[in-house]
């Protein structure tokens, strides 16, 4: 009862209030792709390519004669998934780097420091080349391109915010009770952290969803048949001075995504820290 | 000073070669002969083994691995299988465009992104810093390609006033060069705009609450007038971190944007040479880019230390 207080008091800050609204209708559309969408995707009708706005098709079809928004649901919910599952990589690997990295600090807390700015130096994209050269392109590929690049991000954040809790009085009774490294990262440190991963999280997904648009556009990611968001801003490209409208819906629906996420983002951070409610977020495209 | 000069320079040197160690070993494992690639299918297993003599294909891994290094030093990364040409000559015309590319968004993004920056945090919570922020908020969730597209459309097609795509080589013809790298800055940079822009108002705003400013304005100083003189050279600090990590974004914005221009920069280089199983080239060219991001961060880090008189001191001791 008391979180879903805590949840619902979040609703008063109007960037939160728009950006949750905004994403939860397109994840709720994304994922009912999975049983439903109004037209199937796969689905070929070269007469009907290109079709303007009608009763059967709100927004059109596309060069294959297939329904736009039938393929923006679908699209959506492969970039999502890519967003998603990187940032799943990023706090798994990279939380726990962060916590070791504040709670043992010394010669370790270094050497994490130093293999965080080394993987720094390699964007997102010059990982999927390497993973592409190795393997070919696919739309996992992709992910574990942006997961790497999340690691550094969210072990930073941790690590940030771990080491302000080490300070508190509480941490050094648990020491002092014999709690080993671990545990008192586990037990004390992670739940008073939780909020800040989240918050980077949200930032990480709508990064996410602009990284997976890029590197499928450029060939690195989602392959058809399977459909994104950047897939189809790729394959409106040839037609695009013709058939404007192709790239204008994909390239919209990753606008509005991203800034909810963007809005969702630093509704909860203001939330969390009225100090920073003016303060714009760090956030950079990988 | 000097002391924490080597420091990073070390660092620096150290990353430059673990990177080079993880692309060269990763590529290394890959199957397929370069040899065989480059002499086609029906050659002899003489002429094969004489051009894997030739190239050091025969030696192992770790002599390969050095003699590349070696060939880093000395500008020699041997021939492109695919292209039949220096791998280092085609890396530098490549950097011809897309080094000018990046270099050219980090500047435009800075010279609109921190005015707007400023300008909001003066106007703090009026109008203009709201519309400002909203708009920033946009930019930010651009994708830059679909923005070079847009930027096509109005720019080249319909008003007619610069060229869609291609380029001309700079000693040919400098104006139209130019002229093709104009809407491509302008794709990379307003994006980055947004976010600097956001990031020198956090950052102002920050600074604007200290005390320093606050003996400034006590002193007679008009809120405009502190922010100017004390603010913004303080708050330019964290703004220059975010500029650093920039740049790696704007490298990799490069190879995407270069597709919409159709512009024959270093990722078209390495997806040509990709899909030819170039590895030579592949290398060597995915090393440039990590070297100029190691690079960038390591001067911001420099002209950081410097600007910082607290740093300057703890690097002094």
């Amino acid at each position: 009862m008391r979180v879903f207080k805590q949840f619902a008091s979040n609703f008063r800050h109007p960037s939160f209030a728009i950006g949750f609204v905004l994403s939860a209708v397109l994840i709720v559309l994304a994922l009912l792709s999975l049983v439903w969408t109004p037209h199937p995707t796969n689905g070929v009708n070269i007469a009907a390519r290109f079709g303007s706005p009608s009763l059967q098709h709100v927004i059109g079809t596309d060069f294959f004669g297939r329904d736009i928004f039938s393929m923006l649901m679908a699209g959506a919910l492969t970039s999502l998934r890519v967003a998603v599952l990187a940032v799943g990589i990023g706090m798994v690997v990279g939380v726990p780097l962060g916590l070791l990295a504040a709670g043992h600090g010394g010669w370790l807390e270094r050497l994490i420091l130093r293999l965080n700015d080394f993987v720094f130096a390699f964007p997102a994209i010059i990982t999927a080349i390497i993973i592409t050269t190795l393997f070919g392109p696919s739309a996992i590929n992709a992910m574990i391109a942006i997961g790497i690049f999340n690691i550094p991000v969210f072990a930073r954040v941790a690590r940030g915010g771990a080491l302000s809790i080490w300070t508190l009085d509480y941490v050094d009774a648990a020491r002092l009770s014999g709690l080993k490294v671990w545990q008192i990262s586990v037990r004390h440190v992670l739940p008073n952290i939780l909020s800040l991963l989240i918050v980077q999280a949200t930032i990480q997904l709508s990064l996410g969803i602009l990284a997976e648009a890029g590197l499928s556009y450029i060939g690195l990611g989602t392959q058809p048949p399977e459909t994104s968001l950047g897939l189809m801003l790729k394959e409106a490209q040839s037609f695009f001075l013709a058939y404007p409208m192709q790239a204008v819906w994909p390239g919209l629906t990753i606008i509005i995504f991203v800034m909810a996420l963007n809005l969702m983002g630093d509704g909860l951070r203001d939330q969390m820290d009225p100090k920073l409610s003016k303060a714009g977020g760090i956030n950079v495209a990988g | 000073m000097v002391g924490y000069l080597i420091q990073r320079l070390l660092g620096v040197a150290l990353t430059l070669l673990v990177a080079a160690a993880l692309i060269f070993f990763l590529l290394d494992v890959l199957p397929g002969d370069p040899a065989r690639f480059m002499l086609g299918i029906n050659a002899s297993d003489e002429a094969l083994n004489a051009l894997r003599q030739q190239l050091g294909l025969d030696q192992p891994a770790f002599v390969r691995f050095g003699q590349w290094l070696m060939g880093l030093f000395t500008g020699d990364l041997g021939m492109s299988a695919s292209q039949r040409a220096p791998i280092a000559e085609l890396i530098l015309e490549r950097m011809q465009l897309s080094l000018p590319l990046a270099f050219g968004a980090l500047l435009l993004s800075t010279l609109i992104g921190l005015p707007l920056g400023i300008f909001a945090a003066q106007n703090q919570g009026k109008f203009g810093d709201a519309g400002l922020m909203g708009l920033a908020q946009i930019g930010i969730a651009i994708p830059n390609f679909w923005f070079a597209m847009l930027l096509v459309v109005v720019f080249a097609v319909t008003l007619k006033w610069l060229p869609p795509g291609g380029f001309v080589p700079w000693a040919e013809n400098p104006t139209a060069a130019f002229r093709a790298l104009i809407l491509p800055t302008i794709a990379l940079a307003l994006p980055q705009a947004a976010i600097l822009a956001r990031v020198m108002r956090t950052s102002l705003v920050d600074v604007a609450r200290q005390d320093f400013i606050r003996t400034a304005r006590a002193k007679g100083l008009s809120k405009n007038q502190a922010l100017w003189r004390h603010g913004v050279r303080n708050a330019l600090l964290p703004v220059m971190t975010i500029m650093g990590l920039q740049f790696a974004f704007l490298i990799a914005g490069t190879i995407i944007v270069e597709n919409v221009f159709y512009l024959p920069g270093l990722g078209r280089l390495i997806f040509t040479a990709i899909s030819a199983r170039d590895l030579f080239v592949v290398r060597s060219a995915l090393l440039v880019l990590v070297g100029l991001v190691v690079i960038i961060m390591f001067l911001v880090d420099l002209l950081y230390a410097l600007v910082d008189p607290r740093l300057k001191k703890r690097a002094g001791n």
